[in-house]
């Protein structure tokens, strides 16, 4: 898909950006927010829609996006790495924490 | 600005003109669905409900099925019953002969059975809808729109431009007097806290926290993580990740005109401007919800390419995946993808779905009405078949 940049971060405080095409392992893509382009060096496949890591993202640290928590990190997330269900745990509706709970 | 639109003797005004033949209860399904299918221009409303079920979701059938029957988009109509369920005929007919419409019913057990309940069904239906036909579009203003918002099969591009334009719609129609009805309380988990800026008062806001927290427990009692099921398989094969990241993406298409009331299931507002409803998610039960509530027309944004529609609510289908809209423009009606691309304004777009939703709201018809995939339809229910 034809775009004017290849990735975007939605707010400043965010840290993940969202792909705007397929970017490719060890891509150096542009990323565009508000104020300024810059350019980060991708490590993972991201596909069209998908989000990447602008900084390196420590266990438990929330995930950023339009400036608002979305998740936590399950894992150390470096930065440039795909960001998604395999490294995000989401904070609400987890009844399976509470059913651990209850039987723990 | 006016929409060209059926005005009803009770104020309000239709999109659509459909003589409706309704089901009682899923046993009477079959009946109903042969006699719309033998005459054109009715609109058949089916659900899985109605019999063996908690007291408290029989009265919601009830009043859902008297509401869907109120909705402006229905001349008159059919209610087609077993004869022996658990949901109120007498109740419905009642009620909707109060507001005026015409409402004939049909008990199974006391027409001589199916075959027999088909026959006489059609015949009258064809006099019906010869009736209705007679009815003519009028200029009817914009503050008779009833304009029920939804997004579903959704992916990345959904918060980020789909559903931000229909919030430039939605204010758009909300400034002109329109209603603009809202629901899906599951996907403002998460984002609870920017929607309740939005409340006009604190009755409203802490009602917007209740739902969403009782919709939140409800998920959770079965003991496992929503995800998967919200946000699903589909919205994380398009990048969405959880739920938190859904409501913040679905909950754009609000726009920033104040929520006004926050209302049960299926139930008509009493304000006009935004109001939200208390709804799940799904498609057949949400636009069934809008239905209820009165919407006459249905805005729905979709990144990954939901095609439902609904039986007698035109519903306008919006994408700004390009992707999407290439492989499905049988079913995307309009395509907001140079947003995503930025090639175009959000505003601009935003502008151009409401101009569409006029146009759709004055007879253009949508492509789910053109291919008749307009049969995503159930009642939600809280409680089990017993």
């Amino acid at each position: 898909m034809e775009s004017i940049t290849d990735a975007i971060q939605i707010n400043e405080n965010d840290n993940v950006a969202t792909a705007l095409r397929d970017l490719q392992p060890d891509e150096a893509v542009s990323v565009k927010s508000k104020n300024d382009t810059k350019q980060i060096a991708i490590s993972d496949l991201i596909r069209y829609g998908h989000k990447f890591s602008l900084s390196e993202i420590k266990k438990d640290e929330h995930i950023i996006k339009y400036g608002e928590v979305i998740g936590i990190a399950s894992k150390k997330i470096k930065k440039g790495a795909h960001v998604h269900i395999h490294n995000v745990l989401s904070l609400r509706g987890r009844g399976d924490l509470e059913n651990k709970d209850r039987i723990g | 600005m006016d929409f060209m639109g059926y005005k009803r003797t009770d104020g309000s005004a239709g999109t659509r003109n459909y003589v409706g033949v309704f089901s009682m209860v899923v046993c009477a399904n079959e009946v109903s669905y042969r006699i719309s299918q033998n005459v054109l221009d009715t609109a058949c409303f089916l659900h899985q409900q109605g019999c063996c079920q908690t007291s408290i979701d029989i009265e919601r059938v009830n009043t859902v099925l008297s509401n869907l029957a109120k909705n402006p988009n229905i001349h008159s109509l059919i209610l087609v019953s077993l004869g022996c369920e658990s949901s109120d005929l007498r109740r419905v007919v009642e009620e909707v002969s109060d507001s005026g419409k015409r409402i004939e019913s049909l008990v199974i057990q006391e027409n001589g059975g199916a075959a027999e309940s088909v026959a006489r069904g059609t015949l009258l239906a064809q006099k019906m809808v010869i009736e209705a036909s007679t009815v003519r579009r009028v200029p009817c203003p914009l503050s008779d729109i009833v304009l029920g918002l939804k997004c579903g099969g959704s992916d990345t591009t959904s918060g980020l431009a789909s559903n931000p334009a229909l919030g430039i719609a939605s204010d758009l129609f909300e400034s002109r007097g329109a209603t603009i009805v809202a629901g899906e309380t599951t996907e403002i988990i998460g984002a609870e806290h920017l929607v309740v800026k939005k409340a006009i008062n604190r009755t409203v806001s802490d009602q917007i926290l209740s739902i969403v927290s009782k919709m939140e427990q409800r998920a959770m009692s079965v003991g496992t993580d929503i995800r998967g099921g919200q946000p699903t398989g589909g919205n994380i094969k398009g990048g969405l990740t959880t739920i938190e990241e859904k409501s913040l993406g679905a909950v754009i298409k609000f726009g920033n005109s104040k929520i006004r009331e926050v209302c049960e299931y299926g139930i008509q507002p009493r304000e006009k401007g935004l109001v939200l409803m208390d709804s799940p998610g799904r498609e057949p039960e949400l636009l069934t919800g809008l239905a209820s509530a009165g919407c006459n027309l249905i805005a729905f944004t979709t990144g990954r390419g939901a095609p439902q529609g609904f039986p007698f609510i035109p519903v306008l289908k919006i994408s700004a995946n390009r992707n999407t809209w290439k492989k499905l423009s049988d079913h995307i009606d309009l395509d907001v993808s140079g947003i995503m691309s930025g090639t175009k304004g959000i505003e601009e777009e935003g502008e151009r779905i409401f101009h569409e939703l006029i146009e759709v709201a004055g007879g253009k018809r949508t492509k789910a009405e053109t291919l008749g995939y307009v049969n995503s339809m159930d009642i939600y229910m809280t409680g089990p078949v017993i």
